[in-house]
């Protein structure tokens, strides 16, 4: 509220100087043309955003029309003919991988963020290695995560095998740092008051984060585990490295079941077969991916909307 | 009103507290004893001095508060009144960069003593901000938050309904207790932080300029209410107003800017005694010229 009072203020302040600004009319005439191109631009960045996606979406739903149908699209299994073959075991695939992926790094990266942001003392230089090195992987390309899991992950330290948990390990590693950066984000813009506040009722340090700090930044934590969440579905060259089969007519039974597959492995597996219906095939299959996406976005955002109103009610 | 319970003891009885005020202190009368003519020290600074880093930000400060008196800490901004004021909650062991000098006595218990624990200090020693800061929870939950953590064990909806009736905001809030806090205006979120500081029956109410973002009916309501919370506690209260301090204050520290020719510039206790003679008959030359007007 304190921060609102501010915020609002600022405004009636900037109001009055553009009113006395306005008044005395210096050269203030240019300003509004430099404003319209400004916006333009602005505006035609959105537009050439949504022009692309719709390109997309229309092109994929034009293309693979002939297979766009509930089933066996989506109920049915891989199959050598492409008018049988179904994306079942993908899609449960995705679940499982994407699903198991987020239980994991989302306490990672929030715990991280916390050390980060609450405790850590950035003067040390140990501290300040560790926030570079975040930012620096959030750019490591999604392959040398893909060796990372394979030598780690799948053989190696943990040998868990071409198992589900490993996909689901390896996609946690590589939106990681993109998580915990968008969590300490979302811990800074927690008002200091609320840690004061508590502290000055007897809180321990802890307990102020865990009970007003952490609720607080809840719905910004979410959103970059939104952000992490549509980036992992996507991905498909680290799991086609790891042991995502292309061609499983059974779904996971548990995270350390082997076989599984996910959507974009199962499109790009058709996609490069030499028989044109095969593509036809992948391209209806976009379409079940991208829905599959709004899906688990629409779910994350009810999250957030559910905790942000719970605050300001 | 409820009655209020005895607020020297915990509300859960197994809890040891680590600052046990001492259950009767002699009484000892201080210089000029004032309207409430004090029976007992609650709180007394001996030759305290802070440092933010290496740099002091106030020196030597004496004084002593006693029980169930408002005491107003008056003073040109940068001087020290918040420094001073955060000392006895501990609150200022949340800078990393500050260091005290000199001692803090609790009831006559060293609140620096390394047996002290901070977070039983605050327990007893309640705060309120300059900005209201309520948590964006409900109001109920905003008042339990306090016996929550603490894990006092005792009738939540007893002491919100209590705390809420002493902070003069019950009949305004009593059917949207499950509302957010963030819903109210100014002047009830800075009654509420009250009433929130008074949920773990502290025995002192440290005040940092409460009124200073507060419109003139809602600061009166507030300047109300303290006259019916010194009954009960004692309060620290640091305010920019003087008229404030001439209203609600038995005692008032002026505190002023030393600016040595050879070094940065410090805070000290200038003049402390009752309000009435601080404002009408100071012996500090400093306090006469901020009293009229002259600097400040
Ligand atoms: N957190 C802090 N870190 C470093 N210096 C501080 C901090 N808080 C206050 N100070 C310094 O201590 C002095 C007293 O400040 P403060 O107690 O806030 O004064 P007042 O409340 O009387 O305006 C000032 O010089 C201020 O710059
Ligand atoms: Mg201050």
């Amino acid at each position: 509220m304190g921060t609102l009072r501010r915020s609002q203020q600022g405004t009636v302040d900037a109001a009055g100087a553009a009113v006395r600004q306005g008044l005395t009319g210096d050269g203030s005439r240019v300003e509004p043309i430099k404003g319209y191109i400004f916006v333009g631009f602005l505006v035609l960045s959105i537009v050439l955003g949504i022009a692309m996606l719709l390109t997309l979406v229309v092109d994929s739903i034009i293309e693979g029309a002939p297979f766009l149908r509930w089933n066996p699209l989506v109920t049915g299994v891989p199959s050598s003919i492409p008018s049988e073959a179904g994306l079942w075991v993908a899609i449960v695939g995705t679940f499982w991988v994407i699903g198991l992926m987020i239980i994991t790094v989302v306490p990672l990266a929030v715990g991280a963020a916390i050390y980060l942001e609450e405790y850590a003392d950035g003067d040390r230089w140990y501290n300040r290695a560790i926030e570079l090195n975040i930012q620096n992987l959030a750019a490591v390309p999604s392959i040398v995560f893909g060796i990372l899991g394979l030598g780690m992950i799948v053989r190696g330290g943990l040998s868990l095998g071409p198992v589900v948990y490993a996909g689901s390990l390896t996609l946690a590693l590589l939106v990681l740092p993109t998580v915990i950066l968008a969590s300490r984000e979302a811990l800074r813009a927690v008002p200091p008051s609320h840690r004061l506040g508590a502290m000055a009722l007897g809180s321990t340090k802890w307990q102020a984060i865990w009970r007003n700090v952490l609720p607080a930044a809840i719905p910004g934590i979410a959103t970059g585990s939104i952000l992490a969440t549509a980036r992992a579905i996507g991905e498909t060259a680290p799991l086609l490295l790891i042991g995502a089969t292309v061609f499983i007519t059974f779904t996971p039974e548990g995270p350390l079941s082997e076989g599984y597959t996910t959507l974009p492995v199962q499109i790009f597996s058709w996609a490069t077969r030499p028989q044109e219906e095969f593509r036809t095939l992948s391209a209806a299959s976009i379409v079940v991916l991208l829905a599959v996406l709004l899906i688990i976005n629409a779910f994350a955002i009810w999250i957030r909307n559910h905790y942000t109103k719970k605050q300001q009610a | 009103m409820d009655e209020q319970p005895d607020k020297t003891s915990t509300a859960d009885p197994a809890a040891e507290p680590a600052v046990a005020p001492p259950p009767a202190p002699a009484p000892e009368p201080v210089a000029a004893p004032g309207p409430g003519a004090p029976s007992a020290e609650v709180l007394k600074a001996e030759q305290l001095s802070v440092y933010y880093g290496p740099k002091l930000a106030v020196q030597g400060v004496d004084m002593t508060i006693p029980t169930n008196n408002i005491v107003a800490l008056i003073g040109p901004s940068g001087c020290g009144k918040s420094t001073i004021l955060r000392c006895y909650n501990r609150m200022n062991d949340l800078v990393k960069t500050a260091r005290i000098e000199g001692k803090v006595l609790y009831h006559g218990a060293d609140l620096y003593s390394s047996h002290v624990d901070p977070v039983e200090v605050r327990k007893h020693i309640g705060m309120v901000f300059q900005q209201p800061n309520p948590f964006p929870k409900s109001i109920y939950d905003n008042i339990a938050f306090g016996p929550r953590v603490l894990r006092m064990k005792v009738d939540m909806d007893e002491v919100v309904e209590r705390c809420l009736h002493q902070a003069a905001l019950w009949d305004e809030v009593k059917d949207r207790l499950k509302q957010s806090a963030l819903g109210l205006s100014g002047g009830q979120q800075q009654r509420l932080c009250i009433a929130r500081a008074l949920a773990t029956s502290p025995d002192v109410l440290l005040m940092d300029e409460p009124c200073s973002a507060l419109d003139p009916v809602a600061t009166a309501r507030i300047e109300d209410l303290m006259q019916e919370l010194r009954k009960l506690y004692t309060i620290v209260i640091v305010t920019h107003n003087m008229q404030q301090a001439i209203r609600v204050a038995d005692r008032t520290a002026f505190f002023t800017v030393e600016v040595p020719s050879d070094g940065d510039r410090y805070g000290v206790l200038a003049e402390f005694g009752d309000t009435d003679q601080v404002f009408n008959n100071p012996i500090d030359e400093r306090t006469k010229r901020y009293v009229s007007g002259e600097f400040g």
